[in-house]
């Protein structure tokens, strides 16, 4: 039974943090993580190969969460794997005590270290999502039976700040359809967007969690307006970390995280946060005591 | 409908030659001759950048269409020129090249990448229209593919690297479940790009693709 399905369950505000593997098989780093977030937060995400960069896989992280006593969450993306690998690591994880998987297509291969691999996306995030149901059911993807099937706790991700959006929600439909029971969002900024898409997404039998990614300078995030697909900082936020004096910038990025977990947290706004620290994991614990959800 | 080559590096040409001291060189009137990378001027180009490696170039010719048949009109014609060549260099597509190797009976080496099979659009722009998966899905997509269009051939609409219409794979792509929703919206059928697809079949087509074309089916019972 997944520990972060009942936390959700529940009604308490969830928090779930990510953490993601080294570049290498030292493994002291990525521990201190999950030992200093794993009885903090309901769920740590464990990434899989994150940006198409290779890494340690996600399903070592993962298992490395389980034995050290937290609660993973394997992130599993279409990009590396076709369908007979992504299922023979889905019933691996579960046999081993993984509950939870977050299904997503995967960063383009391009955009990684290994530009000349084949990107596979045999199967997408949707159909993913409908396998694990199938497999749940008991039999493959070939329709053979299975001898023992797993009940995976299946999430998915939805960007509310995409442009345009309605083709993004028109999949986040889909993704329900096909058995999503969890939402992650990628990270938002602006809580009146935010709170406009949770008037939509409220309708559905879902759960979701507001993605928030740590800012640590007005440089980064006008980087990520710049670079990354359905981010974006609004302008106040950096003039905020701009206007503090050099070395403060990431206090003040924490702070802003912590103002915003206490807002959607007060205004019910959402189920709870994941949030993003991307080599910041030693804020994480901090950022939860100011937001006052430790 | 074009197959799109573009031409190897000449280091790369020569290392293909490097046992070979006479060559022969075939362009393609066709699609090469279009992308600018096996015409005439372009084998004319080649020739000299061959003699001037040290090689000598028997001969050249630019066949209509490089694809189909070498011709026994050209292989009399060049009779001499070709049994005097070591290898044949050709400037066309991989189908031409694979033309010439069984049909001359000589060592062949590809002067061209090919690419895609694209249509061309604006001022010498191709682009990529379908890759031959044998399931078509044009329907739902209001005739884009997105098999073909979406750099990560999705089925169930945009991946979350779409932005303001791009892709973010870059180079100027345009997300094709933008384009494909744009114009779903405009013809009135939104709805379609709610349907569930399951995952393709790589196996629709067993490839090597060989298909035997036979009559209608009726006619096929008769015999």
């Amino acid at each position: 039974m997944s520990r972060l399905k009942k936390a959700l369950d529940s009604g308490k505000f969830v928090v779930t943090a990510e953490i993601g593997p080294p570049k290498g098989i030292n493994l002291e780093g990525v521990k201190h993580h999950i030992e200093l977030l794993k009885d903090k937060v309901d769920g740590l995400n464990v990434t899989d190969n994150q940006s198409s960069v290779l890494r340690y896989p996600s399903l070592g992280g993962a298992l490395l969460v389980k034995e050290m006593g937290g609660e993973p969450i394997l992130q599993m993306t279409c990009r590396d794997r076709n369908r007979l690998a992504l299922q023979a690591d889905l019933m691996f994880a579960y046999s081993r005590g993984i509950t939870n998987v977050l299904c997503l297509t995967g960063d383009a291969v391009v955009v990684g270290d290994h530009k000349d691999a084949k990107g596979v996306f045999d199967l997408d995030s949707v159909q993913l999502l409908d396998t694990i149901q199938i497999l749940a059911e008991g039999t493959d993807l070939g329709g053979n039976k299975l001898d023992g099937a797993p009940q995976f706790f299946k999430g998915a991700i939805v960007t509310p700040e995409a442009r345009p959006l309605e083709p993004q929600l028109m999949k986040f439909e889909k993704k329900i359809e096909a058995g999503a029971q969890f939402i992650q969002t990628q990270a938002i900024y602006d809580l009146n967007n935010f709170r406009n898409f949770m008037d939509y997404a409220r309708k559905f039998n879902v759960k979701i969690l507001a993605g928030l990614v740590l800012l640590t300078s007005a440089g980064m995030a006008k980087f990520m307006n710049k670079n990354v697909p359905g981010i974006f900082v609004p302008q106040p936020l950096i003039d905020e970390l701009a206007g503090v004096p050099k070395g403060k910038a990431l206090e003040t990025g924490m702070k802003i995280a912590a103002r915003m977990i206490r807002t959607i947290k007060e205004e019910k706004m959402a189920d709870g946060v994941h949030i993003m620290a991307i080599g910041r994991e030693e804020t994480v614990p901090q950022i939860l005591e100011m937001a006052g959800v430790a | 409908m074009k197959t799109i080559t573009r031409q190897k590096p000449f280091e790369q040409i020569l290392e293909d030659l490097a046992q070979d001291s006479s060559v022969f060189i075939i362009g393609c009137g066709t699609c090469a001759t279009l992308c600018g990378t096996g015409g005439v001027k372009e084998v004319a180009e080649m020739s000299e950048k061959v003699a001037s490696a040290g090689k000598i170039v028997t001969g050249t010719a630019v066949p209509p269409t490089g694809c189909d048949e070498v011709t026994a009109e050209m292989r009399r014609a060049f009779k001499t020129e070709l049994r005097a060549a070591d290898v044949i260099l050709v400037m066309s597509c991989a189908f031409g090249v694979q033309t010439a190797a069984s049909q001359l009976n000589k060592p062949v080496a590809p002067a061209l990448d090919t690419l895609f099979v694209g249509k061309e659009g604006p001022a010498g722009q191709y682009s990529e229209i379908c890759m031959q998966c044998g399931q078509c899905v044009l329907a739902d997509t209001a005739g884009i593919c997105p098999v073909t269009t979406c750099h990560k051939g999705l089925l169930n609409g945009p991946c979350g690297g779409t932005n303001d219409g791009m892709c973010e794979v870059g180079n100027g792509r345009e997300c094709a479940w933008t384009l494909i929703y744009n114009r779903l919206q405009k013809v009135g059928r939104l709805d379609r790009m709610r349907r569930y697809h399951p995952p393709r079949s790589h196996n629709a087509v067993l490839r090597p693709g060989i298909m035997t074309l036979t009559h209608s089916r009726e006619e096929a019972a008769k015999h």
